[in-house]
């Protein structure tokens, strides 16, 4: 494994006969016996066992991946990473996120790609403008950069916009976070991956788990077609599946697991610049470097764990798009796919420990989890090596909803997708 | 996903409205134990595999039905009564 990347790694690298590059992580067989099992090795579990090897010394770690590194929802969302949130608990928690981003390509030394291009919310009523102010003054209270854009300022940001007094929702403004921006998915994958590895952590690819090992009311182990691993604590970050691998240890989350679609076009010339998102209905699009238009909608609206979203749902946001950028008719879909996630009643994740003692739940990420991704390592790894939450996290506990600490960011109460 | 109706007969998903899970039982009225509201109101069995569900047929019928679907191939297992 190469010890860093540099210009100089490059240049040994094009001097030496044609070859491959090293490996990026060391693929170990699993021992029988790790400190800590991450069950997931998405973007939110690597990320756990690296700050948990960086941060607390715990380096005895392994990560199970039931496919490979990058096959699940870390490489299916639309790369989008922003802090625009209202509550307290949300606001600090994105922050710290956004924070980590900005410096996780030196971080890791990894290229993530880590693009500060600034998020547009397009306001369509007056109201809505509103809206957009009280959450930016609340934004800006916490040390987080927010603009009000009038309708002409938006003009020069975003013209390819539908303004004409003919559109069904007629744009009156907007909201501009311009630190927000999008990262390279797979790299982020890919670079917790290797940055965990080199610190000792075992990333275990195709090793799926299939039962807990239990002693009474605690996790000792878990079960997996690579056969029994014990741990002394063990964590759950599988996107989701959360409520299917919980249920191993006799676990009921709030949890149902529903499909979200994302789409891409064919390749045009730069042309949006930003990542822009709607007021009018739940829609976000960027444009990938290599010049496809990247974007989603809702959900689909059922519980399901298949990844094969339903033919409606592409239409509902094909309409979302056109009706805010009349070019996007013009444009082929080149792709669609869909990725499985927890939606819990109040949209907002857990980050904590659970009713079984030695097991611990990273899940409910809702529409949310990319963003997350390093402030929700570090909070995990954290809770881990602790027993206890870190501040960033302890609103994010698995009793809040019966407490009645709802984290709920819409406003609109219990179970936002089927508003 | 095609959705057998009991009065329309098979029709697209899009035509329907998920209702969620059809197995919870309402806690007896006046039950003062927080876990069984909790249980009730937030928690889900969410299994991966057949789930017995509430759906309406909003943009027809209107009328309401359990089905039964598994989830992770979303195969109709049982049709709408």
């Amino acid at each position: 494994m190469p010890k860093s990347y540099s210009i100089f790694s490059i240049l040994r690298h094009a001097l030496r006969p044609s070859e491959p590059w090293p490996e990026a992580w060391a693929k170990p067989a699993p021992k029988s016996n790790y400190d800590v099992i991450i069950i997931g090795g998405g973007g939110h579990g690597l990320a756990t066992a690296y700050y948990l090897a960086k941060n607390h010394g715990i380096t005895n770690v392994a990560v199970l991946e039931k496919s490979y590194i990058g096959s699940g929802n870390v490489g299916r969302n639309t790369t989008i990473i922003r802090s625009n949130y209202m509550l307290g608990a949300n606001t600090a928690f994105f922050e710290k996120s956004l924070q980590l981003w900005e410096g996780l390509s030196h971080d890791l030394d990894f290229n993530c790609m880590v693009s500060h291009r600034g998020q547009i919310v397009v306001a369509v009523s007056p109201g809505q403008m509103d809206s957009f102010a009280r959450r930016g003054n609340l934004m800006r209270l916490n040390g987080i950069d927010a603009e009000l854009l009038d309708r002409k300022e938006l003009e020069k940001e975003l013209p390819y916009l539908d303004y004409s007094k003919h559109a069904r929702f007629p744009i009156w403004g907007g909201i501009h976070q311009r630190r927000a921006g999008t990262v390279r998915h797979d790299a982020v994958a890919w670079g917790y991956a290797r940055a965990a590895s080199a610190l000792g952590v075992h990333i275990i690819e195709d090793c799926e788990v299939t039962g807990m090992v239990m002693d009474g009311n605690k996790v000792t182990g878990v079960e997996t077609n690579r056969g029994r691993i014990l741990a002394g604590k063990v964590g759950i970050a599988v996107a989701g599946h959360s409520s299917h691998v919980a249920r191993m240890a006799g676990l009921r989350l709030p949890v149902e697991s529903h499909i979200l679609q994302a789409f891409v076009t064919e390749p045009v010339k730069p042309m949006v610049h930003h990542v822009v998102s709607w007021g009018a209905e739940l829609f976000y699009l960027s444009q990938s470097d290599k010049g496809g238009m990247v974007f989603g909608g809702h959900i689909d609206g059922f519980n399901t764990y298949t990844q094969r979203g339903q033919f409606f749902k592409i239409r509902d946001v094909m309409e979302c798009a056109v009706s805010l950028m009349p070019f996007m008719s013009r444009l082929r879909l080149l792709r669609h796919w869909g990725g499985i996630m927890d939606m819990t009643p109040d949209g907002s994740p857990f980050i904590c420990k659970t009713p079984v003692d030695g097991l611990y739940l990273n899940g409910g990420w809702c529409y949310q989890g990319f963003k997350a991704t390093p402030a929700s390592g570090l909070t995990f790894a954290h809770t881990i090596a602790n027993d206890a939450p870190h501040d960033l996290n302890a609103a994010f506990a698995l009793d809040r909803l019966m407490k009645g600490r709802e984290l709920d960011e819409h406003g609109i109460g219990n179970w936002t997708y089927k508003q | 996903m095609r959705i057998p109706c009991p009065h329309c007969g098979e029709r697209d998903v899009n035509e329907f409205r998920y209702g969620g899970d059809a197995t919870k039982q309402r806690p007896a009225h006046g039950d003062k134990d927080f876990q069984t509201w909790n249980a009730y109101v937030f928690e889900f069995d969410n299994p991966k595999g057949p789930h017995e569900e509430f759906w309406q047929h909003t943009l027809g019928c209107r009328q309401w039905f359990r089905l039964k679907r598994n989830t992770a191939t979303n195969q109709i297992l049982g049709g709408g009564q």
